[in-house]
């Protein structure tokens, strides 16, 4: 490895390879193109082999097996993926802004002294310089940044990237970690699935989702009025689900569940990243905010700048009147 | 024989008799008028009379745990009707939230988001001040924002929250600058500094807020120079003429209706395209049953050629509220949650009752609510709701189009 | 239990944000500021813990925006102590600049778990909370929503969130630093008549340390708000007319069986 190559950390969710990594692989392959240097696949398991298939986007497969990887913890990741960082220092470092990556990015960076940026939805090389395109103050503002310093630690947002072609097969090393992974103050106990027998929102064909501007309790129930007439289910933005209108398995966003439904209705949601990386390849979406500038008109299909509220019930009949 | 857990309840009672200018709730007689008058008495685990058997015999625990203190609308019926004139929803009401608060108990979730705006933002609805005058963009007549050009004028006119910021209300808005102007009266309007004068927080037991309220408005007003403040909200009008005072702020302020009516003959000329249409008018809370303001918005409506006024059965200080003050906006989830029934699904249905083509109303969360109402009662197309400024308007050619 | 809060203040989103003259900063200079969302639920989580039985709560802030507005509310809420930690510069602290003089105060509190909220929406370059567990030589993980305390006061069993509303449950030896998401419940409603009273009788401990050392490493160029680029297609009219609209649409795409 060469301080060209590009190091992507592979996540894996009980048991399956997390969709970013093909994400990162393709923002990684999109780097080293140019500039020569390898795409290296960081696994990070307590056998890592049966993912070894799914990463052929990657030149190098790096698997990094241990019974402490077993489960994500941040001290035995951590430790491991420094040691591998320290040893073979890439030009940079490429994680996804999930809950795994929210530790262990600014946490490497910490421990490297390295640059890191947030927010990621370009990265080039122009020059010897990485330059990276970031999205901050949710979403409403876009940064350009120059990095000179190596290795970089970068947090990209999922969806940034689309999953590349696959050139084929890719070398795979098993890695010998010389650090100790144990003991670690932090312990993985369990995972705590959600309660069956509410809704599937991720197998809906038409979700009515709502945000803040829903303003009330009371007001979900017009949603679900509205779901009923056209045969979906009710979904919420973070904040809905915060205040208890609706339970955690209608969340959609980065911290609840993705969708891809035929129609997204998006009634009184800002649309902030974390919400757009829920549903933006749903296949038509229909935005409603009073906000002209709200992040959510960016990826909606239409839009209009109304009341939601006022909306509800006149879309009900609407429909009503059109079904007969 | 008091017990001893009803000290504290007692306490509280005694404290009120002390400073307000209402007679004692130690006067009470349980006669139950005021739980028999309450549009959501039947509801409510601690109706008024229930509330100061409670506090006097056993003591503030449950009434403030209890949901039913988040339930009063603030419509003044059990206040008007209370034989021995003890101030209910004035004082009792708002003295028990405050202290449910002080104690830690949590206002409904959405109520709290309203303090909040309006202690971030000046209004209820959480939007920036610098967007309170947007309603004015594109006006066809001169507003005069007078924290920026101050001068002196006739009328201090307070917008208010809603009529600002929400887009039904803000077609009234500019039917009222219209009018304003076509009078040839002098006005401007504080723009974004104006601030919520806060009636409905004090309602709520933030006296706090409230107070915080008063002491920026005292400034802003002191800064201006007219001769009367006029409001599209009785809820301000309230607050201004009958609690501000208390804090040594006092200004003269009239309600829209009053003001308009006591220039009848002015508008008499002006008022001369016909409004072919049967109406019934929906007497609001706080200028109506609390201040006797029944004649002026009716005076205005007959005004206006076509106009066949016709009254619902409970009219004037039989009104039944529509259920959006004291916080009520906030409270249907809360209400509805209790067993209750929002009011204005109740009241549509006497408006429509009467035959009326349209329902006249005179307070900007009254628009809403009915129209809300009408939908629901599938009224819609039947019965318009629509403020008297906007059939003024209408008549006085000074209209723009708004919903059907 | 002593429980470390840090509170952030953060420019208020409800007005579109400007750049600045040299374009590739933030103009704050008309922005006000409010303090970060999950820096408020870490603090109703540190409450939570102290209500429960378990310890003091101390926050900690820099002097920066409305931070007093910030600080009455957090005593009146129920903090035992609020430290107020100086900050000279007329620039917004970064998560670089900001963690060495935080870090110098915690390290003066020795507490047993220092709570922060997972991000903050101004950081670009940085994370207050993992950048300050470093420095003090803490065990990190965040995305935290929920935290309860083991009988021994030793330890706390935290849910980390993961996507699908599927969570990681972690027990975490103290001490240690968490990345808070969410609270246990929202952050509590407290009236402004307590943050009054707070105003009179609270004392603030006003503390100074050096500045963070070294640049993140990051060069802002440039700065802007996203172009409108290919945005949606905007249906006009009232409310009635928009809803005819999507009504024909979704029957024009068989979406109304």
């Amino acid at each position: 490895m060469s301080t060209s190559d590009i190091l992507v950390l592979a996540e894996i969710q009980r048991g399956t390879l997390a969709d970013i990594t093909s994400e990162l692989l393709a923002a990684a392959r999109g780097l080293v193109s140019p500039s020569g240097g390898e795409v290296v696949a960081a696994v990070l398991a307590a056998n890592g082999g049966a993912f070894v298939p799914a990463l052929g986007a990657a030149d190098r497969i790096l698997l990094i097996d241990h019974p402490a990887l077993a489960n994500y913890s941040p001290e035995p990741y951590l430790a491991a993926l420094g040691e591998v960082v320290g040893a073979r220092a890439p030009r940079a470092v490429l994680i996804g802004a999930t809950s795994m990556g929210w530790d262990l990015a600014p946490l490497l960076a910490a421990r490297l002294d390295a640059p890191l940026a947030l927010g990621c939805k370009e990265i080039a090389f122009e020059d010897s310089a990485l330059r990276v395109t970031s999205s901050f103050c949710g979403g409403k503002m876009l940064a350009e940044l120059r990095i000179d310093r190596t290795p970089a630690v970068l947090m990209v947002l999922p969806g940034a990237y689309r999953p590349g072609e696959t050139p084929g097969k890719a070398q795979v090393e098993s890695w010998k970690l010389s650090a100790s992974l144990e003991p670690a103050a932090i312990r993985f106990d369990e995972f705590q699935l959600p309660e069956a027998g509410d809704v599937d929102i991720t197998q809906q064909d038409i979700l009515v989702a709502v945000g803040r501007g829903i303003q009330q309790k009371e007001n979900v129930e017009l949603a679900e009025q509205l779901a009923q007439v056209l045969g979906g289910a009710v979904c919420a933005s973070r904040p809905v689900v915060d205040q208890g209108w609706l339970p955690p398995t209608r969340q959609v966003g980065k911290s609840g569940m993705t969708v891809k439904p035929k129609l997204y209705l998006a009634l009184g949601i800002s649309g902030a990243p974390e919400h757009q990386e829920g549903m933006k390849n749903s296949e038509l979406i229909i935005a409603v905010n009073t906000d002209a500038r709200a992040p959510i008109f960016d990826i909606a299909h239409y839009g209009a700048q109304v009341d939601a509220l006022e909306l509800l019930p006149a879309l009900v009949e609407a429909v009503q009147a059109r079904k007969g | 024989m008091i017990a001893t857990q009803g000290r504290q309840g007692l306490e509280l009672l005694e404290e009120l008799s002390r400073t307000g200018d209402g007679k004692s709730p130690l006067g009470c007689m349980q006669c139950g008028l005021c739980a028999a008058s309450c549009p959501l008495g039947d509801v409510m685990e601690f109706p008024p009379r229930k509330l100061i058997l409670e506090a006097m015999s056993r003591g503030l625990d449950r009434v403030l745990a209890s949901p039913s203190l988040w339930m009063c609308v603030g419509c003044y019926t059990c206040s008007l009707r209370c034989p021995r004139d003890i101030e209910l929803t004035d004082r009792l009401w708002p003295a028990l939230r405050d202290r449910a608060m002080q104690q830690g108990f949590q206002p409904p979730a959405e109520l709290q988001e309203t303090f909040q705006n309006v202690l971030k933002y000046g209004n209820v609805l959480g939007k920036s001040p610098r967007q309170r005058l947007d309603w004015a963009k594109d006006l066809d007549v001169r507003v005069l924002d007078l924290s920026k050009e101050p001068r002196p004028v006739e009328v201090l006119w307070l917008v208010g929250c809603y009529p600002s910021y929400y887009p039904r209300n803000q077609v009234v808005t500019r039917a009222f600058a219209r009018i304003l102007t076509e009078l040839g009266i002098s006005w401007g309007v504080l723009g974004p500094k104006e601030k919520a004068i806060g009636e409905c927080d004090r309602m709520f037991g933030e006296e706090g807020l409230f107070e915080t309220l008063v002491e920026e408005n005292r400034k802003i007003l002191a800064q201006q120079q007219f001769e009367r403040i006029v409001t599209l909200d009785p809820h301000a009008f309230r607050a201004l003429q009958n609690f501000y005072p208390r804090y040594g702020v006092w200004y003269p302020v009239e309600h829209y209706t009053m003001f308009l009516a006591n220039r009848l003959e002015k508008l008499r000329p002006l008022v001369v395209r016909p409004v072919e249409a049967t109406v019934t008018y929906h007497d609001n809370c706080c200028a109506g049953r609390r201040a006797g303001c029944f004649e002026p918005p009716r005076a205005l409506l007959q005004l206006i050629p076509g106009v066949k006024l016709v009254e619902m059965d409970r009219n004037r200080e039989n009104a039944l509220c529509c259920g959006g003050g004291g916080g009520g906006m906030w409270l249907d989830a809360h209400i509805v949650a209790q067993g209750g029934r929002r009011l204005s699904d109740l009241r549509i249905l006497q408006a429509a009752q009467t035959g009326a083509d349209i329902l006249a109303v005179s307070c900007p969360y009254e628009l809403s609510r009915f129209e809300d109402a009408a939908k629901v009662a599938g009224l819609e197309g039947r019965l318009k709701v629509r403020d008297i400024i906007e059939l003024l308007a209408e008549s006085m050619d000074l209209g723009e189009r708004s919903e059907p | 239990m002593n429980i470390a809060v840090i509170l952030r203040q953060v420019p208020d989103l409800i007005e579109p944000l400007e750049v600045d003259a040299s374009g590739a900063a933030l103009d704050l200079s008309a922005a006000t500021f409010v303090v970060n969302e999950t820096d408020d639920h870490a603090l109703e989580q540190a409450l939570l813990l102290k209500e429960s039985g378990r310890g003091t709560v101390t926050v900690v802030a820099l002097d920066f925006g409305e931070v007093d507005n910030t600080l009455y509310t957090a005593a009146a809420k129920g903090a035992d102590r609020i430290v107020k930690v100086a900050w000279e510069q007329t620039q917004a602290p970064s998560p670089h600049a900001a963690a060495a003089p935080l870090a110098e105060a915690l390290r003066t509190l020795a507490p047993d778990l220092v709570l922060v909220g997972v991000q903050a929406h101004d950081e670009l370059d940085g994370v207050l909370a993992p950048l300050l567990a470093t420095r003090l030589g803490l065990p990190y993980v965040g995305v935290i929503r929920g935290v309860k305390a083991a009988a021994d006061g030793r330890t706390v069993v935290v849910c980390k969130e993961f996507p699908g509303a599927v969570m990681a449950r972690l027990t975490v030896r103290l001490p240690a630093v968490l990345g808070i998401l969410g609270a246990d419940q929202p952050p509590r409603y407290v009236p402004v008549s307590r943050i009054r009273a707070a105003m009179k009788s609270t004392r603030f401990e006003e503390v100074s340390h050096a500045a963070g050392l070294g640049p993140s490493g990051i060069a802002v160029t440039r700065m802007a708000p996203p172009p409108a680029g290919a945005r949606a297609e905007m249906l006009t009219g009232s409310e009635a007319e928009v809803a005819q609209r999507i009504t024909e649409l979704l029957a024009e795409k068989g979406l109304l069986k």
